[in-house]
């Protein structure tokens, strides 16, 4: 059997070899995110629901865990409605431009020292461009949906998203000081060596910054004037129903995995494992069970994309909805200044070799 | 050195930029939920688990007999008189034993507000509210109680009706 496998594989020539491989490994990524879009939407309510002295979903499954399976039939079996004054075709691509730049940005983060689907140079350029893709989603679903209130929603969103886009541009400018590099790849491994190198604490502003900006990109607490459910029903996804509706919810989650991705990639180390410059633990490099834990590896990048996607709905549970004055404000008068001054201090820093910046222009 | 507070009131707006910088304001909220996080739930996972019910609970009615299987009401009306919302309605007529006895005791669960005062009105105590509250209707006209339903559910919870009323006594 396995000859038989091993013979069909080397019949085919190699760019088809090549192509496969990239398929699986898409695939592979592709089912991940998808099964942690669902598992997070549980670990939300449960997290929310603890926060708030409730107990969360506990019926469908040990503990609730079958939930998001019982969500996700339910969405299945309903009918999509599509408006009788709507633009259909463009009603019905909006739930997938939105998806599909959430998934796809997924290509170049590196999972662990070897495993990355697209090694490209201009990674992180790639990441800011399919990041900035998803507002074309929530416009064209408003606009389709020709409805008042997907369209206020909509206008919203869109100049929201705009505006953090900015600031958190300037962050990643940051961090290209002081990787040197484009390649999400090399930004990992400049961070490696433990956690005194991970770029969190001499960017720290730029963290702040970022993650905010990442917060208010996805269009979630205390950012969601997008759908205020109190003043505009849904906002721009008010008319969407059954499957198109779940495309959006996935988007939803998925760019909010992502965004803790990026996060953790590029402030906190990526797959890096904060112990891994102590010379006491060495020697658990090569062991194959936990020697993750000290020489970093996937579930490193794993447990810190879980703690941003706790924070997310911590952040929820804690704070209302902003003014949409103020987001504007936050956005433009205090995010872009702040990150200009401290790329400004960076800057000089790394010049004149003092402080934590020391090196970091190599 | 402006405004009306002098010195003090730069400092403090000083100390107040700060602290908006820090985030300050929004850690101490996040604590608070975090608090809260570890705090155990205060949910009853109701069908598995019940609150505990007063003996003065007012749920579905009930007609009482008395030990020897005689029926307690003796149509005196009182209870259609006081209801507030008319949800009983009686008929009388004289029975074979020479006694008054209701041939029509009618209760309307809808129009009932399950205020009690029927049961305070009565004086053999032959009408009661018992501690019944999970009950439906399934088909119109389900929501009249008649005599005979009424007399069914006191002789089906008699042990738990009495109960509550000598629970309920000393307090009367």
């Amino acid at each position: 059997m396995f000859e038989f496998v091993a013979a069909l594989w080397n019949w085919f020539p190699p760019l088809w070899q090549y192509l496969f491989t990239v398929l699986a490994k898409i695939l592979l990524v592709t089912f991940c995110v998808i099964i942690i879009v669902a598992f997070s939407t549980y670990f939300e309510r449960k997290v929310i629901g603890s926060m708030q002295a409730r107990v969360g979903p506990n019926r469908v499954g040990w503990r609730g865990l079958l939930q998001p399976f019982a969500d996700v039939f339910k969405l299945l079996f309903k009918e999509v409605i599509v408006p009788s004054k709507s633009n259909r075709f463009l009603f019905i691509i909006a739930p997938l431009l939105t998806l599909i730049p959430a998934l796809a940005t997924w290509a170049v983060i590196p999972m662990n020292d070897w495993f990355v689907i697209a090694d490209i140079n201009a990674g992180l350029l790639y990441v800011l461009a399919l990041t900035s893709l998803g507002v074309y989603g929530v416009i064209l679903a408003c606009w389709a949906t020709n409805s008042k209130y997907a369209f206020l929603g909509a206008m919203r969103s869109a100049a929201q998203i705009v505006a953090y886009e900015i600031a958190m541009g300037f962050a990643l400018v940051g961090i290209l000081m002081a990787a040197g590099s484009l390649n999400i790849g090399e930004i990992v491994a400049a961070q490696r060596g433990g956690l005194s190198n991970w770029f969190v604490l001499p960017l720290l502003p730029l963290f702040f910054v970022y993650w905010i900006s990442g917060v208010a990109e996805t269009n979630r607490a205390p950012f969601d004037v997008a759908e205020g459910e109190s003043e505009i029903v849904a906002g721009f996804h008010v008319e969407y129903s059954g499957v198109a509706f779940a495309l959006f919810f996935l988007g939803e989650y998925a760019n909010m995995i992502l965004i803790s991705t990026l996060t953790a990639v590029f402030f906190w180390g990526g797959w890096a494992s904060p112990l891994e410059g102590w010379a006491v633990f060495e020697r658990f490099h090569d062991n194959p069970w936990f020697g993750w834990f000290f020489a970093g590896g996937f579930p490193w990048l794993f447990i810190k994309m879980a703690f941003f996607m706790y924070v997310f709905f911590w952040l929820r549970a804690t704070f209302p909805r902003y003014r949409y004055d103020q987001i504007m404000r936050l956005g433009w008068k205090v995010f872009i200044p702040v990150t200009i001054v401290w790329i400004g201090v960076e800057g000089a820093m790394a010049w004149f070799e003092v402080g934590p910046w020391k090196g970091l222009t190599g | 050195m402006e405004g009306p507070d002098g010195l003090g009131g730069t400092v403090n707006k000083v100390i107040s930029y700060i602290k908006t910088f820090a985030l300050w304001e929004l850690f101490k909220g996040l604590s608070v939920t975090q608090k809260n996080f570890f705090r155990k739930s205060v949910t009853l996972e109701y069908p598995d688990e019940k609150t505990p019910q007063s003996p003065r609970f007012r749920g579905l009615h009930a007609l009482r007999r008395y030990p020897n299987g005689e029926e307690r009401c003796i149509a005196c009306k009182l209870c259609e008189a006081v209801c507030p919302a008319l949800a009983i309605t009686i008929e009388s007529d004289v029975g074979d034993d020479g006694t008054r006895r209701t041939t029509r005791y009618d209760i309307d669960l809808f129009k009932c507000i399950y205020c009690g005062f029927c049961e305070e009105a009565c004086p053999v105590d032959a009408i009661v509210e018992t501690r019944i509250h999970e009950y439906h209707m399934e088909a119109p006209g389900e929501n009249i109680m008649t005599k005979d339903k009424l007399l069914a559910v006191g002789d089906k919870y008699e042990a738990m009706i009495s109960a509550d009323k000598a629970a309920d006594a000393k307090y009367k």
